[in-house]
């Protein structure tokens, strides 16, 4: 996410943990990472567990059952995708391990693909340091977080066919939902969005949780439409 | 019309295609000449190599005046003499490399046609009148030569010509086929009937042939004798000839992927070692060096991630002409600005005036945002194109403007009134400005 004023992460910091495990193929990228959020006194994140293909992924994920896993979405051995769909066949459906999608990436079937396969949230790798600490504890408090680029690909995957409502779909998005994706798309963070529709951030974020399960569930039309009128799928 | 042959020789001699046709048929008249001519040609000169060969022979020919001439010549007539003869050498070169390399000497389809779009069907039909063109030339050639009834050996050969004729014309369909990636199951099909059919006359005739010169009898010894030493020959050389066809299509293979490896390559070389290159020398300028690994970032996903159908096909549309703003703008002061683009759609002069108004929006965004990520949102929603561009920095209001600077006044909303559109610029919810551009797209789409 995009916070423009974050609150100061050691606020937050002592007061709660959060546990993190890394999965990315580029040691150098783990170590940065690990370096700029991994000061747990000051961060309040825990990183308990690093991993660099799916096969270890899905042993040290299993393992260490971390808050949130940062999980990059290009990797040997299968790619994000691959390590979600296993870990959730070796950890059951809940499991209480969350996946943060951090890629380099921002290609379209990426960022929808890992969503769909359960992912949280989806960042790319240029977000700063406290942002990141930020949507980690997001998504360890059970919300998605959704980068602007995101909500513009939900938003373009939707807009086609929102216009003519054929039959009432449950996995429509609502007008509401959509301002809220609108409004994250234009750079808003949560706070200033809940400011502007004159809701609570508590509201804001069960919309945007209510995309993410409509984002993971609409495989019938929408999405297979859209993925399919871009040969996604 | 038939194989080219015409068209190509036209374009050799820079004569129009119209008298190289006529001269072929009044040749036909003087003992079948123009048949026979052009049967050679169309054998000897594989269709394409005398269509324009970009690159290879460094002239590209352009339609001018009803005929093809040299592009870049720029009225310098070539001797035609000279070039007849260099064309001749030139053209048994690419015949040589065509076979032997598969270079792929390019031809168009429809230059065939004279370039015009839609020329597939008038060629098809033209073919069929060549082809019935060509059935009178061969009956004023028996006419002429008076065979038909003195000599019986005329249909065994005439079986052979055509079945030879049918054979050569298919490998020089296949080629067609590798070129424009026409490979069709049916098509295939039609290609092994002709190829059979093909040789069947020309057995036939064969037979034909030995039966009239009396060796009928004797003749199932010699097939007895023929299929013997083939089987022998094969048995021999079979197991080589695999291994040669293997090696070849091991080496094709082998080769498509340097090609690929090679392209990625140069392009890795020609922009990302470059620009690292760069950095390493002006590593002391932190904004430079920002600017340049900013630059190359996008360009390098763009490289990566874009589909390349999106790419080529839409040249000109708002999402890539707001691409190329942020790009610019991101250049030029040296802060990022992050682009979310839902839909898109063709520029017309109302979108034009408002990627300018977003422009100034982005230019302002940056200079007073206070250095940080300036957001850009693009939404075009039926008719209505939206664009939004917020910054981070202390906001202003708008209000409080002196008169006397244009920038957000002129440039942005009444740049937006004059086109027919709104402008607002209100501070964000948290701080920070947001400028908010609307217009409706022009009528006709």
């Amino acid at each position: 996410m995009t916070d423009a004023v974050a609150p100061d992460p050691g606020a937050q910091g002592p007061d709660r943990v959060a546990r993190v495990v890394l999965v990315d193929d580029h040691r150098m990228f783990r170590t940065g990472v690990r370096a700029e959020i991994g000061r747990t006194e000051v961060t309040g994140i825990d990183v308990v567990g690093e991993a660099d293909d799916v096969e270890s992924a899905v042993r040290v994920v299993a393992e260490a059952r971390p808050d949130v896993v940062l999980l990059d979405v290009h990797l040997p051995g299968g790619g994000g995708v691959e390590v979600l769909r296993r870990s959730t066949a070796v950890m059951g459906e809940p499991g209480g391990v969350k996946f943060l999608a951090l890629s380099v990436s921002d290609a379209a079937e990426d960022v929808i693909g890992v969503i769909r396969g359960g992912a949280r949230g989806y960042v790319t790798k240029t977000i700063t340091g406290t942002d990141l600490v930020n949507a980690i504890f997001r998504i360890a408090d059970g919300d998605a977080v959704f980068s602007p680029r995101l909500a513009g690909f939900v938003l373009d995957a939707f807009a086609a066919t929102d216009t003519p409502p054929v039959d009432e779909d449950l996995d429509r998005l609502t007008q509401r939902e959509r301002e809220v994706l609108r409004l994250i798309a234009r750079g808003y963070a949560y706070k200033e969005i809940a400011k502007q529709l004159f809701i609570s951030v508590k509201t804001v974020e069960s919309h945007v949780s209510a995309v993410l399960r409509k984002l993971q569930l609409s495989n019938r039309h929408e999405l297979t439409r859209w993925a399919t009128a871009r040969r996604l799928v | 019309m038939l194989g080219g042959v015409a068209h190509g020789l036209a374009m050799h001699l820079g004569l129009p295609v119209v008298w190289v046709r006529a001269a072929f048929v009044l040749l036909t008249f003087a003992n079948g000449l123009g048949v026979l001519l052009y049967a050679v040609f169309w054998f000897v000169v594989p269709i394409g190599l005398d269509e324009p060969v970009r690159g290879q022979r460094g002239v590209s020919y352009v339609w001018a005046n009803g005929q093809f001439v040299p592009a870049g010549a720029s009225g310098v007539t070539p001797d035609p003499l000279r070039k007849g003869r260099r064309g001749r050498l030139g053209r048994l070169r690419d015949v040589l490399q065509g076979t032997f390399q598969g270079e792929p000497v390019i031809a168009e389809e429809s230059a065939v046609g004279g370039g015009s779009p839609g020329s597939a069907s008038r060629q098809n039909l033209g073919q069929l009148a060549a082809l019935l063109m060509l059935v009178i030339g061969v009956m004023a050639l028996l006419n002429v030569l008076n065979i038909q009834s003195s000599s019986p050996y005329t249909w065994p050969l005439l079986a052979i010509g055509v079945g030879v004729a049918l054979v050569w014309r298919q490998a020089d369909d296949s080629r067609w086929q590798r070129w424009f990636g026409l490979q069709g199951g049916g098509k295939r099909r039609v290609a092994f009937a002709r190829v059979g059919v093909g040789v069947l006359l020309v057995t036939v005739g064969i037979i034909g042939f030995l039966v009239l010169q009396g060796t009928g009898s004797t003749l199932a010894a010699v097939i007895e004798a023929s299929l013997a030493v083939l089987a022998g020959v094969l048995v021999l050389t079979g197991p080589y000839a695999l291994r040669m066809w293997q090696d070849l299509a091991a080496e094709r293979t082998a080769r498509i992927r340097a090609q690929e490896r090679a392209e990625i390559a140069a392009h890795i070389h020609d922009s990302v070692l470059h620009t690292l290159t760069l950095i390493q020398r002006r590593s002391e300028d932190p904004k430079e060096v920002q600017r340049l690994a900013r630059a190359q970032e996008r360009e390098l996903r763009l490289w990566l991630y874009r589909p390349e159908a999106a790419a080529e096909a839409a040249p000109d549309t708002l999402a890539e002409r707001l691409r190329s703003v942020v790009a610019e703008v991101e250049d030029r002061h040296g802060v990022p600005v992050e682009l979310v683009c839902v839909g898109d759609c063709p520029m017309d002069d109302r979108i034009a005036a408002q990627m300018q108004a977003a422009r100034e929006a982005m230019v302002n965004a940056a200079k007073y945002g206070g250095g940080g990520p300036v957001q850009v949102y693009a939404e075009v929603e039926g008719r209505t194109v939206s664009v939004f561009v917020r910054d981070h920095g202390p906001g202003f209001d708008p209000d409080t403007v002196p008169e006397d600077r244009m920038g957000v006044r002129e440039s942005i909303i009444g740049r937006m009134k004059r086109n027919g559109g709104t402008a607002r610029v209100r501070p964000a919810p948290d701080g920070g400005t947001e400028v908010e551009l609307e217009m409706e797209r022009a009528a006709d789409d």
